[in-house]
């Protein structure tokens, strides 16, 4: 029997991406280990989504290289993607399905047993009550909460957020919090991008300031959050 | 390559100033008379468009699965090209058709499949200009699957009865009966292939220059 | 997660989502209904219809209605984006593409099921004489227009100019299957029945099918990342 794919960390070596003239990403170096919780900031447009995009496998990078415990993609092929989890702005949710078909598609989709897997999501999504019900009726908040379960059902190594506390209310907010801390604890890597330094701040272990496309700071994460990230990037 | 051109495009202009004369000296054919003899240069452009599909179609896999950027370039510059000479053997055979046949246009299988074909290299250039961004990956497979649909464009042809003299042509003055016009349309053929060649090299090294102003653009942000 | 089990999923997916709304399922019928009865206005002469006409009706109704159904379903992906997800699967992501190309082929068939007769019945048709070499030829051009259709719609997925540039960059490229489904079809109506004309028609469709399914399996990877 196969060992498992696994990682430690993952790490971008000079990684860069321009798309004709206009630069999105350059020169980054970033890496990102076990129970970290990595905080991308930066303004918009700064290139954070394309950072994202590239450590999920879905944008490959002009130069350098992005790799998985020191091996690339490119060698370790679809299982890889099983220990990629990605929650973005759009949510990756099927509106005309239910919340439970939706969660049971996406468990068969990585081979895991569906209706434990799907209870287990329903109740941590708090939707239990409204699973047979339409996505489309959803709030905001009730899509986000089913989307970050979606996105977490195969319980990956590499966690990555993208915008994830747009239009959300302050609980949800404190909701998403506590499971990212939660994930960090129990050894995913967890990669979160933001502009929204509040949120960011007490959140994030390590900081780094992504600005026109090169990484300003690669730091830990220190009080004075937004103090120090107006002195790198400035108030524009 | 860039030593070769120089040679290459003196080569292609001697060849073209040559052929008005390898052309008379040809034999009349029996039914078309002097008109037939802009078959030779509708032939050769057609020969030259086949080379530009292939070369856009292997080019473009390149780039796709290889990324390389000099597969894009070679694939923009073919694809221009069989856009060119398509459109050419395009007019040539309606100039042709409308001395020969009394028409401009005739819905001949094969006339219809050439501007299919051509259809698909123009849309080419459309999704180059229009896709937005991405748009190269999504030219390149344009690029693949054109390439790869234009032998079956032209199979479906030969199978199509046709009034189209061309397959019949071809094979005939192959048959040793017509030595100067095999000489001829040989002599044509090679020529625009090397116009082909010539043009394919001019337009890689304007490519090539304008990968290099956005690479110096983007060397400019470098603080390196 | 094998090829064809991810496949089937996303089958099985589009299937669902189809059986609660019947969106696609309605609207790619009678749009393919109204297309036969429109070119009826127009090929009908003095309340007869012109000889020959119905399988070059047929296969326009066929390829107009597949060229919405292709578009509509990707439609469905961008959406929220469900596109990348599937891209994150842990699957092969081709497989994602033969789930897909399923559908449609299945769709476009159930479409036919109902054309057909339709076509038989108001232009005097005799499109039942040779009820196998009709179906292997309309299999395999639906085949061979999905599959590069499929592809071409899923690369096309995130791009502005999706509804228009489909149509432009599918049909010059799927020209060979259009012939062949026409001329073989045409082929069986004939009176007798040309049977070598339409045997050529199906090897030619059969190559084609080859040839396009396996250059879309290989590159819709890399055309589906950025």
């Amino acid at each position: 029997m196969t060992v498992p794919l696994d990682f430690d960390a993952v790490r971008l070596a000079d990684v860069s991406r321009h798309f004709g003239r206009r630069r999105a990403l350059s020169h980054i170096s970033l890496e990102a280990r076990r129970g970290d919780i990595l905080g991308l900031l930066g303004p918009n447009g700064a290139g954070k989504s394309t950072l994202i995009g590239m450590l999920a496998t879905l944008v490959a990078p002009t130069s350098g290289d992005v790799r998985y415990g020191g091996r690339s993609a490119r060698e370790l092929g679809p299982p890889l993607r099983r220990q990629i989890g990605l929650l973005a702005h759009e949510l990756h949710l099927y509106t005309e399905l239910t919340a439970r078909q939706n969660l049971t598609f996406f468990s068969n989709l990585y081979g895991l047993d569906p209706r434990p897997t799907v209870e287990l999501a329903l109740e941590r999504a708090g939707l239990a009550d409204r699973a047979d019900e339409d996505v489309v009726g959803f709030s905001r908040g009730m899509r986000q909460r089913l989307a970050l379960e979606r996105a977490l059902l195969h319980a990956p190594r590499l966690v990555l957020f993208d915008e994830p506390f747009t239009g959300l209310d302050d609980k949800a907010v404190g909701l998403v919090s506590a499971r990212l801390r939660r994930l960090a604890a129990d050894g995913a890597i967890v990669v979160l991008a933001t502009h929204d330094l509040d949120l960011a701040d007490g959140l994030v272990t390590r900081v780094a300031v992504v600005q026109s496309g090169r990484l300003v700071s690669d730091e830990p994460a220190s009080a004075g959050l937004r103090e120090r990230y107006r002195s790198l990037v400035g108030t524009a | 390559m860039r030593k070769l051109f120089a040679p290459l495009l003196i080569v292609t202009a001697g060849m073209f100033a040559y052929a008005p004369i390898v052309i008379a000296n040809t034999r009349y054919e029996s039914t078309m008379f002097l008109v037939q003899k802009i078959f030779y240069f509708h032939f050769a452009s057609w020969m030259a468009w086949a080379a530009a599909i292939g070369v856009c179609g292997v080019a473009s896999a390149f780039y796709l699965f290889r990324g390389s950027p000099a597969g894009d370039r070679l694939a923009v510059a073919g694809a221009e090209l069989a856009v060119l000479f398509g459109a050419f053997g395009l007019v040539s055979g309606s100039l042709w058709g409308r001395k020969a046949w009394g028409v401009w246009w005739q819905w001949d299988a094969r006339l219809t499949m050439a501007l299919m074909a051509e259809l698909i290299f123009v849309s080419y250039l459309l999704v180059r200009k229009y896709g937005g961004p991405g748009a190269e990956k999504l030219a390149a497979g344009m690029g693949i699957f054109g390439a790869a649909t234009t032998p079956f464009i032209y199979k479906s042809v030969d199978w199509w009865r046709t009034i189209h003299p061309q397959t019949s042509v071809v094979r005939k003055l192959g048959d040793g009966t017509v030595p100067d016009m095999y000489f001829a349309m040989l002599y044509c053929s090679v020529a625009f292939l090397l116009l082909f060649a010539s043009l394919l090299t001019i337009r890689m090294q304007l490519e090539g220059r304008r990968a290099e102003l956005d690479r110096l653009y983007l060397a400019l942000e470098d603080p390196s | 997660m094998t090829f064809a089990k991810a496949a089937f999923l996303v089958l099985k997916k589009d299937f669902t989502i189809e059986v609660k709304s019947g969106e696609i399922v309605y609207t790619t019928l009678f749009f393919a209904v109204s297309c036969v009865l429109i070119f009826a206005i127009a090929f009908v002469k003095e309340g007869q219809p012109v000889e020959g006409a119905g399988a070059g009706i047929l296969w326009i109704a066929v390829l107009f209605a597949g060229n919405l159904a292709l578009g509509r379903t990707f439609e469905r992906e961008r959406y929220g984006e469900t596109v990348r997800a599937l891209l994150l699967a842990p699957a092969p992501r081709a497989a994602i593409y033969v789930g897909k190309l399923l559908g449609i082929v299945l769709l476009l068939l159930a479409a036919e099921c109902l054309l057909v007769p339709m076509v038989a019945f108001l232009f005097h048709a005799p499109l039942f004489s040779r009820p196998l070499m009709l179906t292997a030829i309309l299999s395999l051009g639906t085949l061979g227009f999905a599959s590069v259709g499929t592809l071409f719609a899923a690369m096309l997925v995130r791009s502005r100019t999706r509804d228009v540039m489909l149509p432009i960059l599918l049909y010059p490229i799927t020209v060979p299957v259009i012939i062949a489904g026409v001329l073989g079809t045409s082929a069986l109506l004939q009176s007798p029945v040309d049977e070598p004309m339409a045997q050529l028609w199906i090897w030619m469709l059969v190559s084609f099918d080859a040839v396009f399914v396996t250059l879309a399996l290989w590159t819709f990877e890399p055309l589906m990342t950025e």
